[in-house]
């Protein structure tokens, strides 16, 4: 990265803030398996245990587990979802958007229909009902969440590649006879990337509140600790242990703040006209 | 009139062949579930009488070939006919119609309540372009993209029903208090102000955030200008002028939010115990209700284009300067 981009990029001061508070997540999931050697789903000490008592730090849950303990461990899992899942929106909602843009004419109209009826559909609906029937793994989860987080992104990516298509150094590979893949992977792509870097870590950040209310629904992977899951399975119990829903809460909140804050910085020094025109 | 008409027919002939798409997914999915699809129909796994799966795969033509099913299955969602709760023993259209009401009370309030607040926002933090309102809403914008909905209904059952005992947590009405008329109005609606207030608060910053910068978009332009120049009161430039202007692209966007709108009722109801189509979304997700889930599909795509074709007549009503094209 060059250094005029870290520059920009350090003048949002949000920005660092998130990169910080993100890169303790990510040490967090690196991390749990020496900080919290113990599986997050055995019992290590007494139920319904407050914060800071029982040797806990942020108290246990209905079965005794550890709550700091299954955030730890569920970071693991939000980030990896997280990420895999906007690949793979990326690989579908770019490979349409660039073809439909790149074409025009019919490819266009039949790709856009298409796009159109996901952004129809009532998104949050179809990804519990693709997990319910598939299963809930986290090969279901991902690729749930993938097929309802697409649209946006094709959208972007056929914007871009109409405007960049009718672009001098595009019609120039076209004239010198290159091919249609390497003139899309090779020349367009590169130009567009900005924006859609920015999009798409807006849509890691929605991935995981996604990911989050599924596991709140009892949808989540049956094997993984997560932040969801933990606040869906103590909601019966918040009257007499605030805790166990607070604070996977809490980890949701301060992640997906600082995963949004970095894109907002990404924005800042990757777009700098449309940075400033949005502050107005 | 007769423009408003032919738009209105487009568009309900566009949205149908929206909805045969959904069903066709419907018919997919059910094909695609692993396992055998009577059984999936039947709601359950492993063992279960053999005698009556066999019954099941009659009735849903099973042993047909499959344009023949996926026929029967279109001329069946034509005619209201979703499909057989085994459940519940009940059919899924009347368990559904039975909880819409709930549903689009709460959405359509939701819906009323953060278009209202966002663009009343909005539109005064562009007015005074102070620091403080500014930031203020730019901040609660943030925090309000970053909180999972469930999680700000969750805490505010413990704020304001646990600690503070102000509104009650659960449901519809008060049970067993036989409230009439006023009494029941003013229950409800103090039952409905947490799951409105969860449901919305997100769309409303948004709202609030787009309503300011297309405000701060439109007021430098000519035609603002030259209201102020014809001597125009401030507040009626700001309303007739501005606002119409700036609040298209809100109600643009407000559409295509619709179906977010109804995806988080699943959410809210489930954390209110709100006797709508979410709670029973979920209920069906625990039974692994398939019939169920999928007629709920269906109902909330339909809720979803309705939605959508009541914000373009909003949006042609308010655009000054086309009409229905």
């Amino acid at each position: 990265m060059s250094r005029e981009f870290w520059k920009a990029f350090a003048r949002n001061r949000g920005a660092i803030i998130g990169l910080i508070i993100l890169a303790g997540v990510v040490f967090l999931a690196l991390f749990a398996d020496l900080l919290y050697p113990t599986s997050p789903w055995d019992m290590v000490t007494r139920p319904f245990a407050p914060p800071l008592s029982a040797g806990t730090l942020m108290g246990s849950d209905t079965l005794g587990r550890d709550i700091a303990s299954g955030i730890a461990h569920g970071a693991r899992v939000s980030l990896l979802i997280g990420l895999t899942s906007t690949a793979a929106a990326l690989l579908i909602g770019v490979t349409l958007g660039a073809l439909a843009g790149f074409y025009g004419g019919r490819v266009d109209d039949a790709i856009m229909r298409f796009t159109e009826l996901f952004q129809t559909i009532p998104n949050f609906v179809l990804a519990v009902m693709l997990v319910a029937i598939f299963t809930p793994s986290i090969t279901s989860v991902t690729a749930s969440i993938a097929i309802v987080s697409w649209p946006p992104l094709a959208r972007l990516a056929r914007g871009e590649f109409l405007s960049l298509r009718s672009r001098e150094f595009v019609q120039a590979a076209i004239t010198t006879g290159q091919s249609t893949p390497s003139i899309i992977l090779r020349e367009i792509l590169p130009n567009s990337m900005s924006p859609i870097i920015v999009a798409a870590s807006l849509t890691v950040a929605t991935a995981i509140l996604l990911e989050s209310a599924l596991s709140f629904l009892g949808l989540g992977d049956p094997n993984m600790m997560s932040w969801g899951y933990m606040i869906g399975a103590s909601r019966t119990v918040m009257r007499q242990a605030w805790w166990m829903s607070f604070f996977p809460g809490v980890a949701i909140l301060i992640t997906v703040l600082a995963i949004n804050l970095v894109g907002e910085g990404l924005n800042d020094a990757l777009n700098p006209k449309l940075a400033r025109k949005g502050k107005g | 009139m007769g423009k408003i008409v032919s738009f209105l027919g487009r568009r309900v002939v566009k949205s149908l062949f929206i909805l045969l798409a959904i069903v066709l997914i419907n018919f997919a999915l059910i094909r695609a579930a692993p396992g055998d699809p009577a059984l999936v129909i039947a709601g359950q796994s492993g063992a279960s009488d053999p005698q009556y799966i066999e019954q099941l795969r009659e009735k849903f033509h099973l042993d047909e070939p499959l344009p023949q099913q996926l026929w029967t299955y279109v001329t069946d969602v034509a005619t209201g006919d979703l499909g057989y709760s085994y459940r519940q023993q009940r059919p899924v259209w009347d368990l559904i119609a039975e909880r819409l009401p709930a549903t689009l009370l709460l959405t359509g309030i939701a819906y009323v309540f953060s278009l209202g607040m966002g663009l009343l926002l909005g539109t005064l933090a562009a007015v005074k372009v102070g620091r403080w309102s500014d930031t203020a809403i730019t901040t609660i914008a943030l925090l309000a993209y970053a909180t999972p909905l469930y999680w700000i209904g969750l805490m505010m059952i413990l704020l304001f029903s646990v600690q503070l005992g102000w509104l009650p947590a659960f449901g519809y009405q008060s049970v067993g208090a036989g409230l009439t008329g006023l009494d029941h109005f003013v229950d409800v609606a103090a039952h409905l102000v947490m799951p409105v207030l969860t449901l919305g608060l997100f769309y409303m910053a948004v709202y609030a955030r787009l309503t300011r910068s297309s405000i701060l978009e439109v007021r430098d332009m000519d035609f603002v200008k030259t209201a102020r120049a014809k001597g125009l009161p401030e507040r009626r430039v700001v309303v007739r002028h501005v606002l119409r202007n700036a609040v298209l692209p809100v109600i643009t966007f407000a559409g295509i939010q619709a179906g977010y709108l109804i995806g988080g009722s699943i959410l809210v109801e489930t954390v209110f115990a709100w006797p709508g189509v979410g709670r029973l979304a979920f209920d069906a997700l625990l039974q692994r209700d398939y019939q169920v889930l999928l007629g709920i599909f269906v109902v909330t795509s339909i809720m979803v284009l309705v939605f959508n074709i009541i914000t373009d007549l909003v949006y042609t009503l308010i655009d000054p300067r086309i009409e229905v094209s």
